[in-house]
């Protein structure tokens, strides 16, 4: 025992000075994610507002400006240009230089006090989906909101004096993202994924590098046992990963404002449990890799999934019935929850149980697969 | 029985998918010895020395290396070899000493003697003053030490040494041997692979291998006696007319020339005085007939000739 713990020790200190005779690899080891982060965080997560708008208000009324001036207060829209005819609006739509044209004819207004419906044309971009979704879903809302006014108002003056109330009054609370920013479903996905990439190429890389150095064949010789290596091998990149978590999270918390709600410590303990088995995944890759080049193939089949399945961009309760449980086959999609639950809720274990025993499962079942399986055969 | 023993191979047999890179290998070796295994590219050595340290599984046979089973007790086997495979394979990125500590630790090496034991081999391997630099940076001669050294470390009584002198220049090979030789005088049995047959002299045995096959075991100087008839080397004027004339005689296997000089091979010593007249009888003027040793290429050369015409007959019936 005590010679196996040696031996053991005497793997680690040999991989530590893998890592810290390679600056250059370890700079981009703990550089890549807060880089990923920062970049997935912009190009992902930028929520949609200030959509630019050009107005050809040719009713010049109260009731066109109580609908402009609506569009601009609900913050999607920002009035960048002003026009006076359709066919002006079409032509900066055309160039880019807007995303959205109202155009608001000239009787909009007669027709409004008169008690008729006065049409107004909104035109959308629609080459950027989720802008245009947003600049539809805001229309409707602000045009319906603008069109309950009017009529409120319409009542009361011909009702003398007698005050409205609209009948049903629904009020929407959003709890835990109050300003339903992506960036916060984003961030915490990113943190999950990133950790999955990081484990997976690591560890393989670091066990195929010796087979095609021919280094394992020196170690099968040895007395060395597999789990030994196996532990050996995979405990400096479990700090390795550890500084990166702790990373992502502080650029998470610092830089985009997403702050932790929930408890550290459980976080950490956590992503311990999630990093095994991911550790072992990498181990279970270069079991049947030759080359570096195959770790890299076999890790991305791992990978892409967790970045498409895992609920990382788009919420898993949208999709088709065959990617919702496939996802629960990737214990990405647990630590994610886990994470989110974390972050954002300030979930408890208990809270998230439900999460944590697959993921705690898998991870023990990996763990101990990729040691039995990690042949010291070639 | 077994105890005497350094290796016992028998039919050992490797198979990857429907090739044979081992076909029923069988030897056994005493302790202590110097073994040579001598064959081209892709006969089967470094397989063979895979299975008799326990890297690879054999297909079939089994093998005893210093009494212990290779397939049953692999642990065993462990403890007591030390293996320096075809590449030299260290850590690059370590240095002289750091690789040393690295197998002396996983070896097990006590920890009181670790340093002792460390300083003993650097100065062995020449390597006094290198410890701290970069095995990348170290010449061919200097890794192929270290990585002696290494294989060395836990003071093994068996050694297997692949193509250690690959690419090594003549004179550290040589040093290289000595050292092998050292090992040897302290009771080293030792197995080395190699393409050099000038190294096959350094071995008490030697095994020559061609596809898959071992296609003779010996000592050197039993395969130089009896493996091919006799062979005379001739010494005479008009070697050209010699040669020709030599060629049609039945009773020549083969005639070459070495200079001015001609080596014939014969069946028996006694036809020296059949080929002396022969040459008279054509006016050529003989100076002088000597039985020489052919050399291991020789044997070699014709063993694989021998072997292949077997081959073709097999292929015929
Ligand atoms: N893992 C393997 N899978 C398939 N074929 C293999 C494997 N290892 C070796 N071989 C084949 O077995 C044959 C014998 O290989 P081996 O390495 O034992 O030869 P060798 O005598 O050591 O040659 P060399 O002098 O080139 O080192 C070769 O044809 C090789 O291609
Ligand atoms: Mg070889």
């Amino acid at each position: 025992m005590r010679q196996g713990f040696r031996r053991m020790a005497t793997i680690v200190r040999k991989e530590w000075l893998h890592i810290i005779r390679d600056p250059r690899t370890l700079a981009l080891v703990i550089v890549f994610p807060v880089m990923m982060l920062v970049l997935l965080g912009y190009a992902v997560a930028n929520d949609v507002e200030d959509i630019p708008l050009a107005v050809a208000d040719l009713s010049k009324t109260d009731a066109s400006r109580l609908l402009v001036d609506k569009l601009t207060v609900s913050g999607f829209f920002m009035v960048t240009h002003s026009a006076q005819s359709e066919d002006q609006i079409l032509e900066m739509l055309d160039a880019g230089t807007i995303k959205a044209g109202l155009y608001i004819p000239e009787g909009f207004g007669r027709e409004v006090t008169t008690g008729g419906t006065g049409v107004v044309q909104f035109y959308i971009d629609g080459s950027n989906p989720t802008i245009a979704q947003t600049a539809q879903l805001a229309v409707e809302t602000v045009s319906q909101s603008t069109s309950q006014e009017i009529l409120v108002q319409r009542l009361e003056r011909s009702g003398a004096g007698m005050t409205i109330h609209l009948p049903v009054d629904a009020r929407v609370r959003y709890l835990y993202n109050p300003n339903l920013r992506k960036m916060n479903f984003l961030i915490p996905g990113l943190v999950a994924v990133i950790l999955q990439v990081q484990t997976l190429l690591l560890t393989a890389f670091a066990i195929v590098r010796e087979r095609e150095q021919g280094t394992l064949e020196q170690l099968i010789v040895t007395p060395v046992r597999s789990w030994e290596l196996m532990l050996g091998k995979i405990l400096p990149y479990i700090l390795v990963a550890f500084i990166n978590v702790a990373m992502t999270v502080a650029v998470g918390a610092i830089w985009f404002g997403v702050e932790i709600a929930g408890s550290i410590a459980l976080l950490a303990a956590l992503s311990l449990i999630f990093l095994l088995g991911s550790l072992g995944l990498g181990v279970l890759i270069s079991n049947v890799s030759r080359t570096q080049m195959q770790a890299m193939y076999m890790a991305s089949f791992i990978m892409m999934p967790s970045f498409l399945l895992a609920g990382l961009l788009y919420p898993r309760e949208n999709m088709p019935w065959v990617a919702y449980y496939a996802g629960y086959l990737l214990p990405v999609t647990y630590f994610l929850e886990i994470v989110r639950g974390i972050i954002l809720k300030g979930a408890g274990f208990f809270t998230l149980w439900n999460w944590i025993w697959p993921m705690a499962v898998f991870s023990v079942v990996v763990f101990f697969a990729s040691v039995f399986m990690f042949r010291k055969r070639l | 029985m077994s105890a005497e023993k350094a290796i016992e191979a028998i039919q050992l047999t490797k198979r990857f998918g429907d090739f044979t890179a081992v076909n029923q290998v069988s030897f056994e070796i005493p302790r202590g010895e110097i073994f040579g295994l001598l064959g081209p590219n892709g006969a089967g050595k470094t397989t063979t020395i895979r299975m008799l340290c326990g890297i690879l599984e054999p297909t079939a046979g089994e093998a005893r290396v210093m009494g212990y089973d290779v397939a049953k007790h692999a642990e065993e086997v462990k403890q007591r070899i030390g293996y320096m495979s075809q590449k030299f394979s260290l850590y690059d990125d370590l240095t002289v000493y750091e690789n040393l500590g690295f197998y002396a630790n996983l070896y097990g090496v006590p920890r009181e003697k670790l340093k002792p034991r460390l300083a003993e081999l650097i100065a062995m391997a020449g390597l006094r003053g290198h410890e701290k630099q970069l095995t990348r940076d170290l010449s061919g001669a200097w890794r192929q030490r270290l990585a002696l050294a290494c294989a060395i470390v836990h003071e093994p009584p068996m050694l297997f040494l692949d193509e250690p002198t690959a690419g090594v220049d003549p004179v550290s090979r040589r040093e290289f041997w000595e050292m092998i030789y050292q090992l040897a005088g302290q009771g080293v049995s030792v197995l080395a692979t190699t393409h050099y047959m000038d190294e096959a002299e350094f071995c008490n045995v030697i095994g020559m291998m061609y596809r898959s096959r071992l296609i003779a075991l010996s000592d050197p100087d039993s395969l130089r006696e009896g493996v091919i008839g006799v062979l005379f080397e001739v010494d005479c004027q008009e070697p050209g007319r010699a040669e020709l004339v030599l060629k049609d005689l039945p009773l020549v296997q083969d005639v070459a020339a070495h200079g001015v000089l001609l080596h014939v091979q014969v069946a028996s010593e006694k036809q020296r005085a059949e080929l002396e007249q022969t040459l008279q009888s054509n006016g050529i003027v003989v100076e002088r007939i000597e039985r020489i040793l052919p050399s291991l290429e020789d044997i070699f050369v014709s063993l694989v000739d021998h072997e292949n015409r077997q081959h073709k007959r097999a292929d015929k019936d």
